[in-house]
C-alpha cells in the first residue's frame, strides 16, 4: 500500500508562514498491534476487529494530517476517530515526560517529538513498540525491567557526615561537569535501540548507566566507588560495544556513548 | 478484586505526592498509588524556577514574597498561608539541594536566582532575583530528585493504577452530616491498567495529589493526563471545590500548540511585540512591563489580537522576541524551550521572533485546605484522615492568579506539610470500617461503559467540551459566553450517559480510562462556569468583560461548590452564606449548591492592583 502525498507542507519555517495557511496531507500509518492472551472475555459480539490474543499483525491507517502535526497526532486520530482500541502511553506531548518512546521507522523516537512533515510519506510510517522489553499490548512494554536496571545503580546523592545548614557550594564548571546526563528522562529509547541489550536482556543498558554518570561526576556526590563496582559487573559497562545507537537515540540530545565511555575511564583511573 | 491496608495512602505521584510520601514513609507504612510511571508526571514539566527569599544575588526577604504572592493573586490569598510558603520557601529549596538538586550556581558557587513575573522588591519597587533555577528545566530536576530520594527510601507504588472513587464514611453529595459528626476517609478503589483488576486500598489517611484539569480546555500547556481526577473524585462525594472559576492562562503558549515557552524567559530579557513591533506591555504594566504577573500579561496579549495587533497571517498572536539577547545566554539559560519552538514551530529563536498566545496552565482552584493540608468538608470543618496538596487543592495561596515559580514551591511546602499530617494522623487514628462492596459502583460503571455496545465516542464529546471552554469560559468571560458553556455542558452530559468504547478487551484499556477521565474533565468544566457564572466581578485570572472592575464589597470570598441532592433546600449548604454566593444551579440528578468561605487576612489590605 503507498501512500501520495497530496500536499506538501511549507514547513512554518517562519513566523508568516504554515501557522495560519495549516496545509494538510495524507499519512499512512503502519502500526504493530498486539493483545495479550489474558486480556480478559471480550463481551459476546463485540469482539470484531479487535486482535488476535497472542498474535502480532499489522494495521494501516491513511489520515489526513496538518502541517505542525507530530506523530503522536496521527496515533491520537487512529484512537479518537477510528479504532479505540489501539493502546499506546503518552503523556506531556511535548518531549519531557518520556512516556512515548516507540519504534519509528525503525528508529527509536518520542512520538510527540517527531513532526509527520520530517518523514517520507511516500511510504507508509511504520511504528512498533520499542524492542528488547516484553510487549504488552500494541506499543506498550513492559518498563520494570529497566526501571530495575536504574534502581540498582543508586541514582540517587550519597553523601557522609553532617549537613550544611545552607547549601553546599559547587562551581559552575563542577555544575557543567554533568549536566548532559542531568538531561534524561528515562524514556527508554538509548536502552532498547542497544543491540547488545536486545540480547542480553541482563545488560544494565545505557540509560542506567547515564542516570550513574549523573551522580559519579557530581562534585557533591560520595558514591561513585559503589557505582562503579556495581557497573564493574559483567552485564555491567563494558558490554558496551559503542555503536552509538544510543546516542542517535536520545530524544534529549544526551552524549550517551560518551557518557558511557567516561564511566569505563573513571573505573579504569578511578578518578571522577 | 484485591484489598490491600495501609496507614497512608497518597495518590499521584509529581511533586506534591513525591514531597509527601518522603515524609510520610519514614514515619509509617505508606503506599503511593499513582496513573502513571512517577517520572512522567507534570512536575516535570515546568521550566523556570522556584522561588525563595534566599537573597544569595541581592537583597530579599521572605516577607516580600508574601506581599508579592498576596498582591498577585489580587488579594484572594489566604495569607496566613502565603506566609507558611514564603517563610518555608528557603528551607524547600535547601531540602532539595541537600537531596542533590543540581541548581545553576552563582560564581561563588551558591544556588543562582533570576527574576520572575511578579516577584519583586520591597513591595513592588522593581523586580528582584529570588527564582532558584536549574537553567529552564526546573521541574524536571525537582522530579527527578524527588523520584530519586523515593528510591532511596525505597517508597512504594503502585504504578498505572487509576483512583476511581474516595471511599468516606459519610457521602456528602447524598446529603448533609448531622450536627457534631465526624466524616472520616475509609481509603480509596483503583484500577489496575494492566489487568483491568480493581483494588481497594483500606486507609486510616489519603492524600490527594493529583495534579490540575487543564484538559478542560482545548489549547492547553498540560499534559493529556491532567484531567482533574482528585478534584471530581472528592466532589463527587460532596467535598466542596475552591475558587474554581480562577483559571490561569499563562502567556506564551507556542501558538496553535499550547506548548509552554517559560516566563524565564522573559525574566532572562526576552520581550512580548505586536505586528507592529512594539512592545505593549510598557502600556499595561509601565513599572515592570513583560515580567507583569500571568494574568495581566495574557489579558493584554489577548487585547493586543482583538484590536487587530495581532501577528502572523491571522493576525492570532503575538511575538515573543529574543533575537536581542546572546545566544550563548538563550542555550546557558533557555535551552529547552528554544528547542521546543524549533522543533514544533521551525522557528529559530536566536535570529526569529517566537508566535505565542495564551494557553490554560494552571487551576488556582482546588480540594480546599488548611495550612496543615487537611481538607475542608466546609468553611471550618476537617474530614478526618484527608488531605491534599499542590494544584490538586486550594489552601489558597495563589488566590485569583498564581505568580510564575510558586506551584513548585506550592508542592514542596504542602506536600510535605500534607506527607507529615498525615503520617501523624495514622499514626494513632483508628480505623474506619470500610463500606460494605467497596467497590461495587465503580465497578458497575466501568463495565457499563465497558459493554455498552455503541453510543458517544469519548473524542467527539471531549473535542466539543474543549472547545466550548475555550470559546467561552477563557481569559475574557460574559454572562452569555458563561451560559452558553454552561448549556453546552448540560447536552454533553446527558450524551456522556451514552459514551461507549470500542476497546473491550481488559488488559491496558486506555479507551475506558479516557471515557472514565472524560466524566471527571466535565465535572471540573461544570465548577468552573458556575463559579464564574456568579462571580459578577473581574479578579486576577477571572475576568468579566460586563464586570469589568473588582467587587471587594460582594467578593472578596472564597467560592465553595458543592454538588448535592435535588432535594437540598436552595438556600446554602452549610457554609456561611452570604448574599453573593448564595446560588444553586439544578443538573441531572443533583444539584451544584455554591458556598463562600471568608478570605484570611493578616497583615495586607486590599489594594488596587497596579504594576
Amino acid at each position: 500500500m503507498t501512500a501520495t502525498l497530496e500536499k506538501t507542507a511549507p514547513g512554518p519555517g517562519s513566523a508568516e508562514s504554515g501557522l495560519g495557511a495549516v496545509p494538510s496531507f495524507q499519512v499512512t500509518l503502519r502500526v504493530q498491534r498486539y493483545l495479550p492472551t489474558d486480556a480478559g472475555d471480550l463481551p459476546a459480539g463485540q469482539d470484531v476487529g479487535a486482535p488476535t490474543p497472542g498474535e502480532y499483525r499489522w494495521d494501516e491507517f491513511t489520515l489526513t494530517m496538518h502541517g505542525t502535526d507530530r506523530v503522536l497526532d496521527a496515533l491520537h486520530k487512529v484512537k479518537w476517530e477510528h479504532d479505540g482500541s489501539l493502546t499506546f502511553r503518552r503523556s506531556c506531548a511535548h518531549g519531557v515526560c518520556g512516556s512515548d518512546a516507540m519504534r519509528i521507522n525503525g528508529r527509536n523516537r518520542l512520538a510527540c517529538k517527531t513532526l509527520l512533515k520530517d518523514l517520507d510519506l511516500s511510504k507508509p510510517v511504520v511504528v512498533e513498540p520499542i524492542k528488547g522489553l516484553p510487549v504488552l499490548k500494541d506499543l506498550v512494554v513492559d518498563m520494570e525491567p529497566f526501571f530495575a536496571s536504574y534502581r540498582e545503580i543508586m541514582p540517587f546523592l550519597v553523601t557522609t557526615g553532617t549537613e550544611p545548614t545552607k547549601e553546599r557550594l559547587q562551581s559552575a564548571k563542577e555544575r557543567e561537569r554533568f549536566d548532559d546526563t542531568t538531561k534524561c528522562i528515562l524514556c527508554a529509547a538509548c536502552t532498547t535501540s542497544c543491540p547488545v541489550f536486545w540480547t542480553d536482556g541482563q545488560y544494565f543498558g545505557p540509560a542506567a548507566i547515564v542516570n550513574a554518570h549523573r551522580f559519579i561526576f557530581d562534585s557533591r556526590d560520595e558514591g561513585a566507588a559503589q557505582r562503579l563496582e556495581i557497573l564493574n559487573d559483567k552485564e555491567g559497562v563494558w558490554r558496551c560495544r559503542t555503536t552509538f545507537n544510543c546516542t542517535e537515540a536520545c530524544p534529549r540530545g544526551i552524549e550517551v556513548t560518551k557518557a558511557i565511555q567516561e564511566v569505563k575511564r573513571a573505573m579504569i583511573t578511578r578518578t571522577f | 478484586m484485591q484489598i490491600h491496608q495501609y496507614d497512608v495512602v497518597i495518590v499521584g505521584a509529581g511533586g506534591a505526592g513525591m514531597r509527601a510520601a518522603l515524609e510520610s514513609s519514614v514515619r509509617t507504612r505508606t503506599a503511593v498509588i499513582s496513573k502513571l510511571y512517577p517520572t512522567r508526571s507534570h512536575t516535570g514539566a515546568a521550566q523556570g524556577g522556584m522561588c525563595a527569599a534566599l537573597a544569595n544575588v541581592e537583597e530579599d526577604n521572605w516577607e516580600w514574597h508574601t506581599f508579592d504572592t498576596v498582591k498577585g493573586g489580587d488579594y484572594l490569598v489566604d495569607q496566613d498561608a502565603a506566609e507558611v510558603m514564603a517563610k518555608e520557601a528557603i528551607d524547600a529549596v535547601l531540602d532539595l539541594e541537600k537531596m542533590g538538586l543540581p541548581f545553576n550556581r552563582t560564581p561563588e558557587g551558591r544556588i543562582d536566582q533570576r527574576r520572575f513575573g511578579g516577584h519583586t522588591r520591597n513591595h513592588g519597587e522593581a523586580a528582584v532575583r529570588r527564582s532558584c533555577y536549574a537553567a529552564d528545566r526546573t521541574g524536571h530536576m525537582i522530579l527527578q530528585t524527588l523520584y530519586q530520594q523515593c528510591v532511596k527510601n525505597e517508597v512504594e507504588f503502585f504504578n498505572e493504577f487509576y483512583v476511581l472513587d474516595l471511599l468516606v464514611d459519610h457521602d456528602l453529595a447524598a446529603g448533609e452530616v448531622a450536627e457534631g459528626d465526624e466524616v472520616a476517609v475509609a481509603g480509596v478503589v483503583a484500577y489496575e491498567l494492566a489487568t483491568g483488576e480493581i483494588h481497594v486500598f483500606r486507609a486510616k489517611s489519603v492524600v490527594l495529589a493529583t495534579g490540575g484539569a487543564g484538559r478542560i480546555y482545548k489549547t492547553t500547556s498540560n499534559a493529556h493526563t491532567l484531567t482533574g481526577d482528585g478534584m471530581a473524585l472528592a466532589y463527587r462525594r460532596g467535598i466542596p471545590l475552591e475558587d474554581m472559576e480562577f483559571f490561569q492562562f499563562h502567556p506564551t503558549g507556542l501558538a496553535g500548540l499550547g506548548i509552554l515557552l517559560s516566563e524565564a524567559a522573559r525574566g532572562e530579557g526576552a520581550i512580548l511585540r505586536n505586528s507592529e513591533g512594539e512592545r505593549f506591555m510598557e502600556r499595561y504594566a509601565p513599572t515592570i512591563k513583560d515580567l507583569a504577573p500571568r494574568d495581566i500579561v495574557a489579558r493584554s496579549m489577548a487585547n493586543e489580537v482583538r484590536e487587530g495587533r495581532g501577528a502572523g497571517p491571522n493576525k492570532d498572536y503575538v511575538l515573543l522576541d529574543l533575537t536581542h539577547l546572546e545566544p550563548a545566554h538563550i542555550d546557558a539559560k533557555l535551552p529547552d524551550i528554544t528547542e521546543f519552538a524549533r522543533t514544533y514551530l521551525g522557528i529559530e529563536p536566536y535570529t526569529e521572533p517566537v508566535p505565542v498566545y495564551p494557553t490554560a496552565h494552571y487551576a488556582m482552584g482546588g480540594v480546599p485546605t488548611n495550612i496543615e493540608g487537611e481538607v475542608l468538608r466546609n468553611e471550618s470543618d476537617v474530614i478526618r484522615g484527608l488531605y491534599a496538596a499542590g494544584e490538586v487543592a486550594c489552601v489558597s495561596v495563589h488566590g485569583s492568579n498564581r505568580l510564575g515559580t510558586n506551584s513548585l514551591l506550592d508542592i514542596n511546602v504542602f506536600g510535605k506539610r500534607a506527607g507529615i499530617s498525615a503520617a501523624r494522623y495514622a499514626v494513632d487514628a483508628p480505623w474506619v470500617d470500610l463500606p460494605e462492596a467497596p467497590a461495587a459502583l465503580v465497578q458497575a460503571e466501568l463495565e457499563e461503559i465497558r459493554t455498552r455496545p455503541d453510543g458517544e465516542r469519548v473524542g467527539d464529546l471531549r473535542q466539543a467540551l474543549q472547545e466550548t471552554m475555550d470559546a467561552n469560559a477563557q481569559v475574557f468571560r460574559t454572562e452569555e459566553s458563561l451560559h452558553q458553556a454552561m448549556d453546552d455542558l448540560r447536552s454533553l452530559r446527558k450524551r456522556f450517559a451514552a459514551v461507549s468504547v470500542q476497546d473491550k478487551s481488559r488488559a491496558f484499556n486506555t479507551d475506558l480510562l479516557e471515557a472514565v477521565e472524560l466524566g471527571f474533565l466535565l465535572d471540573i468544566a461544570e465548577t468552573v462556569v458556575v463559579g464564574a457564572l456568579n462571580r459578577r466581578e473581574s479578579r486576577g485570572g477571572h475576568f468579566r468583560e460586563d464586570y469589568p472592575t473588582r467587587d471587594d464589597e460582594g467578593y472578596m470570598r472564597h467560592t465553595m461548590t458543592y454538588r448535592r441532592p435535588l432535594s437540598t433546600p436552595v438556600a446554602g449548604a452549610g457554609g456561611d452564606v452570604d448574599g453573593s454566593f448564595s446560588g444553586s444551579t439544578e443538573l441531572d440528578g443533583y444539584r451544584v449548591v455554591l458556598g463562600s468561605k471568608p478570605v484570611t487576612m493578616t497583615r495586607y489590605q486590599p489594594m488596587e492592583r497596579k504594576y
